[in-house]
């Protein structure tokens, strides 16, 4: 795609919003609608746009597909790992109101890390199957 | 409220003509590309029924990445949709008509759009969750809070299944035949 400028311009300007506007979705999700699913699936759209206009070896290199590994493991791990932050801190499992001194706040630490959990390992795991398809195409034609 | 109305039949017409042309049309990129414009008209559908928290997921998951791994997947097969003999396709006609009158008869007995006497107005946990939230968790989004809190361990298990699904197409698709990682190696 080297020679469309017009689709790479484009590209480069709204990548950044809309990596923004996932950061947006995913940390105002109890204000507004949203949450981590849908901001992870933003964010990985946006890597996958990236992709797409600049090609597959230029994304690997800005988010390397170990890393996502990585990080889709992570974002389960701090999911039941707040969990069992509620449990260790006197309450049952993901039981939100023992993990500060106010119940209420408490819920609103849980809800924040569960939904950046789920947001981590969604856009990772979204990443990572783009790269393994596209990647797959691109070799046989290679071949 | 008229406004709305049109919309809907506006909108609701588009999903048929898209339905149709992804059922006639042959090869399979055009295809593709309805399917996600299918999803982007659902999602405004959703959004007019004031469900914005799925349609934002249907926006970006069905018009957004499911396109691209279409688009993906049809660079790893054939992109043309084979040709089936008349015979099957009138059995493949009689099934769907079943299966839509089945539907259209169900669908007789939900309670009327809009109506205040439904399930989902009166069953007693929709004061369990739209009105104790305030004292318990006190976000504005009672979606968030239902779906992080009161059913967190479903929300577990959600996450806990996409990781699992990403870690077996990884499995199946992501290490040659000589057992490297297919994304390690440098292009």
């Amino acid at each position: 795609m080297r020679e469309h400028t017009v689709l790479r311009v484009v590209v480069k300007l709204l990548i950044a919003p809309i990596l923004i506007f996932a950061l947006y979705v995913q940390f105002h999700g109890d204000y507004s609608p949203g949450g981590g699913f849908q901001a992870g699936v933003i964010f990985a759209a946006a890597i996958i746009l990236y992709a797409l206009i600049f090609g597959l070896a230029e994304a690997r290199r800005a988010v390397p597909p170990g890393v996502l590994r990585v990080i889709g493991a992570l974002g389960v791990l701090l999911y039941a790992g707040t969990g069992v932050y509620a449990m260790l801190s006197g309450g049952n499992f993901l039981d939100y109101d023992y993990l500060a001194h106010d119940a209420v706040h408490g819920q609103h630490y849980g809800l924040l890390l569960v939904e950046f959990g789920v947001g981590l390992t969604v856009s990772s795991v979204i990443t990572s199957v783009f790269y393994v398809f596209a990647g797959r195409g691109r070799r046989r034609e290679q071949s | 409220m008229t406004v709305d109305i049109v919309l809907n039949i506006l909108l609701l017409s588009f999903l048929a003509i898209t339905g149709l042309a992804i059922a006639r049309v042959r090869n399979l990129f055009p295809v593709a590309m309805l399917t996600g414009l299918y999803s982007l008209l659902s999602a405004s559908l959703f959004q007019l029924l004031d469900a914005v928290d799925v349609a934002l997921t249907e926006a970006a998951v069905g018009a957004g990445v499911m396109t691209v791994l279409f688009l993906a997947t049809f660079g790893l097969t054939r992109a043309r949709e084979k040709s089936v003999p008349r015979s099957r396709t009138a059995i493949g006609l009689v099934v769907t008509g079943l299966t839509g009158a089945a539907l259209f008869y169900a669908s007789l007995d939900m309670p009327h759009f809009g109506a205040a006497d439904t399930p989902v107005q009166e069953h007693p946990l929709r004061e369990r969750y739209l009105e104790t939230v305030r004292e318990e968790i006190d976000v504005p989004n009672a979606v968030t809070a239902v779906l992080a809190s009161y059913r967190g361990y479903d929300t577990l298990g959600e996450v806990t299944v996409v990781l699992t699904a990403g870690v077996g197409v990884l499995m199946l698709l992501g290490v040659s035949r000589r057992g490297r990682h297919d994304d390690d190696k440098e292009p």
